[in-house]
Order: structure tokens, then sequence, then C-alpha cells
């Protein structure tokens, strides 16, 4: 459950005030599929970023699953992110030197997860992403598609509540980028919410809830025309 | 995170950033190799001089003519050889009657020509007495050396240095042939083995008579210092004490003699060298600081480089802590292998230079390698501090998009 109620978020630039988050309001329940679309500027990126608290708010409260997270220390955001979110970067953001394992078992490594229970779990996830035979390739060695499910593998390790997507496909081809889709539409429909920003609008149209962002508003809320 | 798989990760990204590791270890390495060598060239400059100060022995005592100022080492007056009023064998004489005393040696010292035959040479002459030889434990290599004998009596023979039993003497049998030094004949009843040196003078191109001789020869009733050795260390003090006093009441109440123990000279050429070794050691130090200022500048470039693995780590929820934790660690690595591969190198190298003067030791102090490494580990971490803090304050955001 996530709530939002009056989120700003400027930035100082010179003397003058960006308003990148103008009063955003937004509840996301459990499990929902939402796509964030609009210009570029809009602020799509800053709202998921507040959303994964990587990013505090200048004003306004944000509530996960009922607490009041707008006000905790790094340390502590950093432990819930850790527990309930899970990122997919438009440029994967794999660690160019671990192989596909040891990036998806990143998270488990700073929870102190023991080595035997990481690797099992890691090869659990990758298999469930297709990945079975690609364990131990490193990013260079891996396909854009490819890379892309080693990164949602390790977004999905730690069976977070929430998976946030920056343009996941943006530096995918549509094919590749298409199995990546029906791969979080998956765990989407195993519980996970999904939030996907994207500037591709089939992409955006397969969400149930579509979001339209203006000028760090959000402009439109409405559900999936049922066509 | 835990400890092992925070040292694990550290290492993991240091083996796969070959270039980079082995630049920063070749830097620590030099560092502490720059100790330990540097040290131990300047211990092994000590070691040789006291090991040839103590081959004296430990209780004997100098005595020289004219009065130095004691309150200093009095090194200046024997290494300046400033005289006074001469000692003579009287002197001596009245010095040996301690019975704390075991052996007294009057020393003597001037030019003089040796002939065999029709083959002459300049050399040296060293007037003493027998018990030179066992203070100052000289070998021999054929025959023997001077008989005890009263130190007034003169008698016709002599001890020959090695490299005048070759060039002068033109004999197969050296002890028992006469050698004429100056115009006096004497019997030659031993040669020195090679290689002694002993202060200023090359034992090998010398020749030894009974103090009495060397006296007529030089035609002085001076003597250049006496040695003395004591029944024991402790009774080094009295003695100085006895030796002043006697000798102040023969000269008429005038103190005018210097007396000094090995003791004096050793601690000051300890003293002398072991500021050298502080300079090498210093030297070393801070090429040792200039390794720890690379660790630094070195992790300030791979938390750069590594900007957008840190804003990842974050994402996926790394705390402040881990993320110190992770570049300290790399940089404590970094630095324990660096020490390691340094004292490998140093200690090589001792070992090579040991091999090629095998008459020092060039092994370094142990405090100097310990020394060596705990400031490569300190100002491997101290240094690594910075750049991981800066690593850990990174804005994720700003991280994740570089
Ligand atoms: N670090 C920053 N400093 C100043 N202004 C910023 C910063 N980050 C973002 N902004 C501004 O905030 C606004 C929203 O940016 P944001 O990245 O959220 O846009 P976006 O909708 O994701 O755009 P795009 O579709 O191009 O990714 C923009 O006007 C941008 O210039
Ligand atoms: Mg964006």
């Amino acid at each position: 459950m996530i709530k939002l109620r009056g989120i700003c978020r400027d930035y100082e630039v010179g003397d003058e005030t960006v308003h990148a988050l103008d009063h955003i309001e937004l509840d996301i329940a459990a499990g929902e599929y939402i796509s964030i679309m609009g210009p570029s500027g809009s602020g799509k990126s800053t709202l998921l970023n507040i959303l994964g608290l990587l990013d505090k708010p200048t004003a306004g409260i944000y509530e996960l699953d009922g607490s009041d997270v707008s006000d905790l220390p790094d340390d502590h955001l950093a432990q819930v992110r850790r527990q309930k979110i899970g990122f997919i970067f438009q440029s994967f953001h794999l660690v160019s030197r671990l192989t596909a394992h040891e990036n998806v078992e990143l998270p488990m490594l700073l929870m102190g997860t023991n080595k035997k229970e990481r690797r099992q779990r890691a090869e659990e996830v990758l298999d469930s992403v297709g990945l079975r035979s690609r364990l131990d390739h490193r990013p260079d060695q891996l396909s854009g598609g490819e890379r892309q499910r080693v990164a949602i593998a390790r977004a999905i390790v730690m069976r977070p509540s929430f998976l946030l997507a920056d343009e996941p496909t943006g530096n995918l081809d549509s094919k590749s980028g298409g199995e990546i889709i029906s791969i979080v539409e998956d765990l989407n429909s195993q519980g996970i919410g999904l939030v996907v920003v994207t500037h591709d609008p089939d992409l955006g149209d397969r969400a149930r809830r579509h979001l339209r962002m203006v000028d760090g508003r959000i402009h439109s809320d409405n559900p999936r025309k049922s066509a | 995170m835990k400890v092992l798989d925070t040292a694990l990760f550290a290492s993991q990204a240091l083996r796969r950033a070959p270039m980079r590791t082995s630049m920063m270890l070749l830097a620590i390495a030099i560092g502490v190799a720059a100790v330990v060598t540097l040290t131990g060239v300047g211990e092994a400059a000590r070691r040789f001089v006291s090991a040839e100060f103590a081959s004296l022995g430990t209780n004997s005592l100098i005595v020289l003519p004219g009065k130095a100022d004691t309150s200093g080492s009095g090194l200046t007056g024997m290494l300046i050889g400033e005289t006074a009023r001469d000692l003579t064998l009287d002197d001596v004489i009245a010095i040996a009657r301690n019975p704390r005393i075991t052996r007294v040696a009057p020393v003597v010292v001037g030019a003089g020509n040796a002939s065999w035959r029709s083959r002459s040479r300049e050399v040296t002459v060293i007037g003493t007495s027998a018990d030179m030889r066992e203070i100052q434990r000289w070998e021999l290599q054929a025959g023997r050396f001077l008989p005890q004998l009263d130190l007034d009596v003169a008698s016709p023979v002599c001890v020959v240095g090695s490299i005048i039993a070759e060039e002068v003497i033109n004999s197969n049998r050296v002890v028992g042939e006469w050698l004429r030094i100056g115009d006096v004949r004497c019997r030659v009843l031993g040669v020195m083995a090679q290689g002694g040196i002993s202060g200023a003078f090359n034992l090998d191109e010398s020749v030894f008579l009974p103090v009495a001789n060397a006296q007529q020869l030089f035609n002085s009733p001076g003597v250049f210092r006496i040695i003395v050795e004591t029944r024991e260390r402790a009774d080094m003090d009295p003695i100085r004490r006895y030796i002043v006093d006697t000798v102040r009441e023969r000269h008429q109440g005038v103190e005018d003699i210097t007396v000094i123990t090995q003791d004096a000279v050793l601690s000051t050429f300890d003293s002398i060298f072991g500021v050298i070794t502080m300079a090498l050691a210093g030297i070393a130090a801070i090429s040792l600081l200039v390794a720890g200022v690379l660790i630094m500048n070195v992790m300030l470039v791979a938390v750069s480089q590594r900007t957008s693995e840190i804003g990842l780590l974050k994402a996926i929820g790394a705390t402040h802590n881990q993320i110190v934790a992770i570049f300290l660690t790399e940089a404590a690595w970094l630095a324990a292998l660096g020490a390691a591969c340094g004292l490998g190198v140093g200690y090589t190298v001792s070992y090579g230079l040991g091999v090629a003067y095998p008459i020092l030791d060039f092994r370094a102090p142990v405090w100097a390698s310990a020394a060596a490494v705990a400031i490569a580990l300190i100002s491997g971490v101290v240094f690594g501090l910075a750049p991981a803090r800066r690593a850990a304050k990174l804005d994720p955001v700003f991280a994740l998009t570089r």
C-alpha cells in the first residue's frame, strides 16, 4: 500500500526553483499494475525515485504499508528499500565484473544471507526468468534482453512488494522488450505491484491503470479502457 | 553484510581489476621495500662499526696524552690526536702496578724502513707489548707474537704483517729470518694473519717491535697511547680514576691525559649510526606516505569510476556503513598485500646485498619492518577512508545517472 499526500520535489537551479513534482496525491494498492506516461521532463523519473525511496520529497507525506517513511534516516530507508522495492533501470545497472548469479546475489549479500542459500535462491530466480544456462556469464557476455532479465532477477530476489521500472525496454529491440514485459506482467499476476514509466504508448496501454504526468502534476489517472 | 562477505566482495573487486590493483600494490610495495632495505643498510653500517670496535674488548680503556673535554665522549681528542705532555714508559709501568689491571699495551707508532738483503720498503712500525695481541685478538699465520718482556727491555725481535712477509722477505721460511729495521737487525718471530686493520693502520703493512726497541728507533721517550684491560667490566670506572690520579701525581699535579672507554666510542658510533638509520627510515617513511597518498588518489578515481555501481548498491539497499566498509576493505587489502610484497622484495634485496658484500649484515631491524607494515596499513586505511566516505555519501539518484 502506497499513499502519497501533497508530495513536492523542488530543485534549486541557480536562483530558480524547478518544481519537478508539484503536490502529487496518489494511492497505489498492493499488486496494482500502473503505467506512467507523459512528456520528457514532466517528472516521471522523479516520481518513481520518490516511490522507491531513492529520493526524498521536499514536502508532503509518503506512507508505505501504513507507516510514514517521508522522514526516515537514510540507513532506515536503505533497509526498507532492500525489503520492499525492486528497481529495473533502462540501462540495466549490472555490476560488470560480477557474473549473472553474483549480480543476483548482491541484495542477499547486503542482507547477510549465507552463501549456500544465496546461491540457491539466485539460481531459482534466474531460472524463473529463463537464464538457467547463463548463471556464470558476465554482463558483457549477455545480450541486452538477457541483461535486463538478470536485472529483473536481482530486483525480485528479495520478494519485494513493488517493482519499479523506468523505461525498462528503452534500450531493447521490440522482441526482447516484449519478453521483458511478459516476464514483469507474469510477476504482477503473482501479486507484485508493478509501476512502469514508459514513452511507448502500446506498452503503457497494457497496464490496468494509466497515469499521465504533465509539468510535475498528475494530469490524468484512468483505468484501462476495456476495449 | 557479513565481514567475510565484505572481505570477499572487496578482494573480488581488486582481482577483477588487475591493472589498477597491481599499480597500487607496486606503489605500496616500493614504500615498504624502501624502508626495509634502507634501514637494513644503515643497520649494516652500524653493526659493522660496532663489531670492529667490540673486537677490541669491552673491558679495555685507552689512555691518550692530552686533555680532551671529558664532558663529550673524548672521541674528538682521540680523532684529532692532539699531544700535550708525552706519556712515557715509566707512566705505563706505574699504571701497570694495579692488580685489577690484567693487561697493558703501550703503543708507539712511526714510519720506518724495513730491509731484507737487497730489498727494502717503507713500513709502519708499531712498538707495543705481548699483551697487545690478546687485547686486540690478533691472529698469526705463522710463528708467535712478541714475547712477554719487561716494558723497558729491548730485544732484537719483530713480528711482520702479511704484505711485508710477502714483499720484503723473499724466503719460503719467513719466521727465523733477520729483518733490518732502520739500522737494527731483528729476528722475525711471527707473521700476522691477513686483513687486520686497527684504527688507521693497515696491519698487513706493519712491523711490530717491542716498545723499547721502537722508542730507540724513533729516538723518543713518548708513548702514542696505552691500552689497558681490566679484570672485570665493573673495574672500568675505578681504574679510570686510578689511572688519572696516578699520572697526575707523576706529572706534577697536571691532569694532562684522556682516558676513554670502548663504551664511549661505541655509544658515540651507535648514536651517529642511530641517526643515520633514522634518517634512512625517515626517507623510506616518506615514500610510504607517498604510497598512501597514491592509494587515496587511486581510490578516489575508483570511486568516481564506480559511481554507478555505488548508486546501484544503494538502490538495492546498501547502507552508508556497508559502502564505507566495502571501500575501506579494498584499501586495507591493498595495503596488506602491498606490505607483504614490499617485505618480500625488501628482504630479497637485503639478502642480495648480503651476498654481494658478505662482510656486512644487511638484515633490517625488526622495528623497521614492523613500522613499515604498520605505516602501510595505517596510511592505506586512513587514506582509504576519505574516498570510502565520499562513496557512501553519494546521492543514489545522481549516482545512478552516471
Ligand atoms: N538533479 C536535478 N537538478 C535540477 N533539476 C532536475 C534534476 N533532476 C531532474 N530535474 C528536473 O526535474 C524535472 C523532472 O525530471 P524527470 O527526470 O523526472 O523527468 P522525466 O519525466 O523522467 O523525463 P524523461 O522522460 O526525459 O526521462 C525536469 O524538468 C528536470 O530538468
Ligand atoms: Mg526519466
